[in-house]
């Protein structure tokens, strides 16, 4: 069963255009790693799927349901981790876990369990401008996957992150938790390991889609020069 | 058989419910910590008022002269308030938050101008008294039961308006130039009708009521801009 259906979409800013002819299918389960220099679309295509822009051409299905017009059908189903972690930096990491926990109708006693898994309990109620970057991001994660989405979309997941973060996190958002996943990524091996479906972006425009089996280390720099 | 239609509609009601209820606590929690509203608004009214105590040259005013300075100053400072009022949202990501969550958006309609109404009945709490002390000729007991009328129609029409207007100006990068632009002239029948409304409360001499027929006509003006923010708040929501 298909989770992403996307064919010739297009997107743009004004005049720029920041996507155009991106075509790709996911089966439900799979990862899909997206790869390109900063500026190629990559955001973009994350922040389409994920409700928060329209497409400007062609059509994208997730999860079954058409963007733009079903979209209030897969809002909740889809945890994002952008660049920005979306918490308020003056509340503390327990308030904005229970802010999203209470907009999403989801059981307190899941805050408390996400801030466990990310190793924040202990420094759980104090001002998130307090704690440090990789915190503020295992907090984000806790956030994206705290109403338990089908559908992950993860804007370079592991930065600011140590490689004991790195770990800690795994197993909500890594190939372990079993969930549908877009990843965007600077890091080809990490990347490519984790990747059933690889997507090359330059210019908005697809310059690499196949599956991860068939995608070389060299073809994901070629994209970079 | 009712029990069985009403179900949905009353599941409804209880998510926006526990949906504006989430946001207006974060609001709250935000204003509490950052104090970036109530104090800014406080601050600039009293100083308003030293001034005018300074300009007119003269210890008290009333009737007409008091009710306008009043208004005038409240809205002037208001409208501080209505240009914090979604900077947290947009600088940390909240909008995008919320609009990934499953829920009406007509919630944080509501949830905003509950908020701004909140940072308005606080700081009306200083700025009132502050108004009496320094300009104010009658004593303020005696207007007091109409004023609060007043002041409720016009902070109402004020809350929805402010929401509407911040909402529109928030993702715009001229935005603390655009709020006022937009907001004051939306405000000027606000600050008619209050006015009109509050000027027999302070005439010196014989007491009399706030004016009902700008009472009225506050409160229908708050109805419209409820029904036009209602109609219009998920469209500035959208990309």
């Amino acid at each position: 069963m298909l989770a992403l259906q996307v064919e010739r979409l297009a997107r743009h800013y004004g005049e720029r255009e920041a996507l155009s002819d991106v075509s790709l299918s996911l089966q439900r389960g799979q990862t899909l790693v997206v790869f390109g220099p900063n500026g190629a679309g990559k955001s973009t295509l994350l922040r389409v799927l994920a409700t928060l822009l329209r497409p400007h051409a062609g059509t994208v299905r997730v999860l079954g349901s058409s963007l733009p017009e079903e979209a209030w059908a897969v809002r909740g189903r889809i945890g994002l981790l952008g660049h920005e972690p979306l918490l308020y930096r003056e509340l503390s990491a327990r308030e904005n876990l229970r802010y999203h926990a209470r907009l999403h109708g989801i059981a307190e006693e899941r805050v408390q369990e996400m801030l466990e898994a990310v190793a924040v309990s202990d420094r759980a109620g104090e001002p998130l401008r307090t704690l440090s970057r990789g915190m503020v991001q295992r907090v984000a994660i806790a956030r994206a996957v705290l109403h338990e989405p089908e559908l992950l979309l993860l804007d370079e997941p592991h930065a600011n992150l140590d490689p004991a973060g790195v770990e800690q996190v795994r197993p909500l958002i890594g190939a372990i938790s079993g969930l549908t996943r877009v990843i965007c990524s600077h890091d080809p091996a990490g990347g490519l390991a984790q990747a059933h479906l690889v997507l090359g972006l330059r210019a908005g425009r697809p310059a690499l889609l196949r599956a991860a089996a068939e995608v070389d280390g060299a073809e994901i720099a070629e994209l970079y020069r | 058989m009712r029990a069985t239609v009403d179900a949905p509609a009353q599941r409804q009601t209880m998510t926006l419910r526990r949906t504006v209820g989430a946001l207006l606590r974060k609001d709250l929690l935000v204003e509490l910590r950052t104090l970036e509203s109530v104090p800014g608004m406080s601050l600039f009214a009293i100083t308003t008022f030293v001034v005018f105590h300074f300009a007119l040259n003269r210890n008290s005013v009333d009737g007409d002269l008091a009710a306008g300075i009043l208004w005038v100053t409240l809205l002037f400072a208001a409208i501080l308030g209505v240009n914090r009022l979604f900077v947290a949202d947009a600088d940390q990501g909240g909008f995008d938050g919320f609009l990934l969550a499953p829920v009406d958006r007509t919630a944080m309609l509501l949830a905003k101008a509950l908020a701004l109404l909140a940072y308005l009945a606080v700081f009306e709490l200083i700025a009132v008294p502050g108004f009496a002390l320094l300009l104010l000729a009658p004593p303020l007991g005696h207007a007091l039961p109409g004023l609060l009328a007043v002041l409720a129609l016009g902070d109402l029409g004020v809350a929805l308006i402010g929401t509407l207007v911040a909402a529109l100006t928030v993702r715009t990068r001229a935005r603390d130039l655009l709020s006022p632009l937009l907001a004051l002239p939306l405000f000027v029948p606000i600050v008619i009708g209050a006015a009109r409304a509050s000027s027999p409360l302070f005439s010196l001499g014989h007491s009399a009521g706030p004016s009902a027929r700008w009472l009225l006509t506050l409160g229908l003006y708050d109805l419209v801009f409820g029904l036009i923010a209602y109609a219009l708040f998920d469209f500035l929501l959208e990309d």
